[in-house]
């Protein structure tokens, strides 16, 4: 089976976010850059165990980012992926990138993306990628069992959960559930140093939308603190200034 | 022109986040002069009561079973081409997430997803870096595809007009996927759609104390939510767990009960419009994010103040 698994990567969520030029771009000194949770925990670890099921096959990983982010790809590889494939572009926007991930997933059993990244949360690329090679997508899966040639899927819907079952190929997002965190070990590290990475040009797009400002949101007024023996006041505040009882 | 609002149901019934999706249809097509178009596919109870939100033409494809994301982009693709949607409308939910970056996709359209902001000319705002950021965007193309952030546009009756639905015409293709069971918790309102949420954290000890967590919620009608590791050893089920890994929600309010207030927690709870922190520890991060907040032992104050919520209840 040859498995493609989707990585990107994030600002981790403990960064303080702040803006450069202009409020034009995001100010990326201090930052720590993590590969996206959702990829890492849930894709890439689903991935690699379906592939330990099947013998035979391969993990493929696929990241559109600069040779600057070369680090999260060899971690995708420590953690067990054989190979990866790098599209040498700046990431402009969801749709900027799922062309470039359609362009280069021709030919996968699977294509595996983490639910959303924990940046822009926007679920998108996914979605466009199904569209753009023609293939079903499963999205929000929690866990999946295959038989043959057809996987079954839990999937999470608003408040449930809907099992749906669909053939090989196609795209799927992984939520958690899916599959346990995995450390990658001394030896995973010292062979992904040693595994190829194919850096591919971009193909040409034309951004259909752009970001023209970013800002920072209003700060909180302040906490109103009351006393554990004054119970009342909290109701009386929640009703009359909160106004949310 | 006009702009067209995929309508959705979950188990057969029109959700309250498609209401919001079509007061934001409305208010947009009021903004630019057109008119607002509904569109449910599959069983759809509550379609005859769309014309109070405003909508123009209440359009269905009934003859869908089961969710499948290219079949409903597919159907939603031809609909918008026939009305002449120059904008189409999701909720920014597990459906409408899936289906938006097809219809993207099919129509050359731009996406901007969980917008909080109406459509203005071609300008939109959302959140970033779970709230810590806001980016305006522009979008180019001609037709405009947003999804809705939840609980931001609340569903306004704006007309006495009934609006009959229609059948749309549109091909259905075959569905890929087949969907075997679909199972929501009945009576209570879904995570990302509560107004109200209770959620605790490791402070309550056991899960043995958590009916005065369920007290608190049921004297609200609020839905109850937790923090990670309370779900990660099983206090709680899964469904409840908030945050950055958990379900991100965005209630008018957020009570916070023994949560110490991780910054991967409030990353998926500090949009809520008011926030009331619970903990005996005074210098809790939580207490930075809130809006009100009692230091005090929660197995003292919260049966305190389901008490106090009742009395009032009972006088107003
Ligand atoms: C990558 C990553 C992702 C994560 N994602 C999430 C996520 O999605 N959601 C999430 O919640 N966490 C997440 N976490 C975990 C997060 O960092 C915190 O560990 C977690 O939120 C803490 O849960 P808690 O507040 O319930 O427990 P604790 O941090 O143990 O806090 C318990 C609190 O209860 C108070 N308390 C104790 N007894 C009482 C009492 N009798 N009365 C009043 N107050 C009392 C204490 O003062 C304390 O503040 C994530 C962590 C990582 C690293």
């Amino acid at each position: 089976m040859k498995i493609l698994v989707c990585v990107s990567q994030t600002p981790d969520t403990t960064s303080k976010i702040q803006f450069a030029n202009g409020n034009t771009e995001l100010d990326k000194a201090g930052i720590q850059f993590i590969m996206n949770p959702y990829d890492e925990w849930y894709a890439l670890v689903r991935a690699l165990e379906l592939k330990e099921a099947n013998a035979g096959s391969t993990v493929t990983l696929l990241h559109v980012g600069a040779a600057a982010n070369e680090p999260t790809i060899r971690k995708g590889l420590a953690i067990g992926a054989d190979d990866a494939i790098r599209v040498d572009a700046e990431a402009t926007s969801s749709y900027f990138v799922a062309k470039q991930i359609a362009a280069n997933a021709q030919g996968f059993d699977v294509v595996f993306f983490g639910k959303e990244t924990i940046d822009y949360n926007g679920s998108e690329v996914p979605a466009m990628v199904a569209e753009l090679l023609d293939l079903p997508f499963v999205s929000y899966g929690s866990k999946m069992s295959t038989s043959g040639n057809v996987a079954t899927i839990e999937r999470d819907i608003e408040g449930g959960k809907e099992t749906v079952e669909v053939d090989f190929p196609f795209v799927l997002s992984c939520a958690k559930g899916m599959a346990e965190q995995r450390i990658p070990n001394m030896q995973g590290i010292m062979m992904s140093k040693r595994k190829p990475v194919k850096v591919v040009p971009a193909v040409a797009v034309n951004n259909t939308v752009a970001i023209k400002t970013y800002s920072l949101p209003p700060v909180k007024a302040g906490v109103k603190m009351i006393s554990p023996d004054n119970v009342e006041e909290l109701v009386k505040l929640l009703h009359n200034e909160a106004k949310v009882l | 022109m006009s702009v067209l609002v995929f309508t959705e149901s979950l188990t057969g019934k029109i959700k309250k986040s498609a209401l919001e999706a079509i007061s934001y249809g409305y208010q947009v097509a009021q903004q630019q002069g057109t008119s607002c178009i509904a569109l449910t596919i599959g069983q759809a109870e509550g379609a005859d009561d769309l014309g109070k939100y405003g909508v123009d033409k209440v359009l269905q494809v009934s003859q869908v079973n089961g969710f499948d994301s290219q079949v409903y982009a597919n159907i939603i693709s031809q609909v918008a081409q026939q009305v002449g949607a120059t904008l189409v409308v999701f909720s920014h939910s597990s459906s409408g997430k899936s289906i938006a970056g097809r219809v993207a996709v099919r129509l050359d359209a731009g996406l901007v997803s969980a917008a909080t902001t109406l459509l203005n000319g071609d300008t939109v705002n959302k959140n970033l870096f779970s709230g810590k950021g806001i980016a305006t965007y522009s979008i180019s193309t001609a037709v405009k595809i947003v999804t809705i952030s939840a609980n931001t546009f609340p569903p306004k009756e704006v007309s006495g007009n009934s609006v009959a639905p229609e059948a749309a015409s549109a091909n259905i293709p075959t569905a890929k996927i087949r969907v075997k069971e679909t199972t929501t918790v009945e009576g209570i309102v879904p995570l990302p759609e509560a107004d109200l949420v209770v959620s605790a954290g490791r402070g309550m000890k056991g899960p043995e104390n958590w009916g005065m967590v369920e007290d608190l919620a049921a004297i609200l009608g609020a839905t109850t939510a937790c923090s990670r590791p309370v779900a990660d050893i099983h206090w709680r089920p899964h469904h409840e767990h908030v945050g950055q890994t958990g379900v991100a929600i965005k209630p008018t309010l957020y009570i916070a009960i023994g949560i110490s207030g991780a910054i991967q927690h409030l990353a998926g709870v500090n949009q809520s419009k008011t926030i009331v922190v619970i903990n005996k520890d005074p210098e809790a991060p939580f207490f930075k994010a809130a809006d009100y907040g009692i230091v005090g032992d929660l197995f003292d104050v919260v049966p305190k103040l389901t008490a106090a919520i009742k009395s009032f209840k009972a006088n107003n």
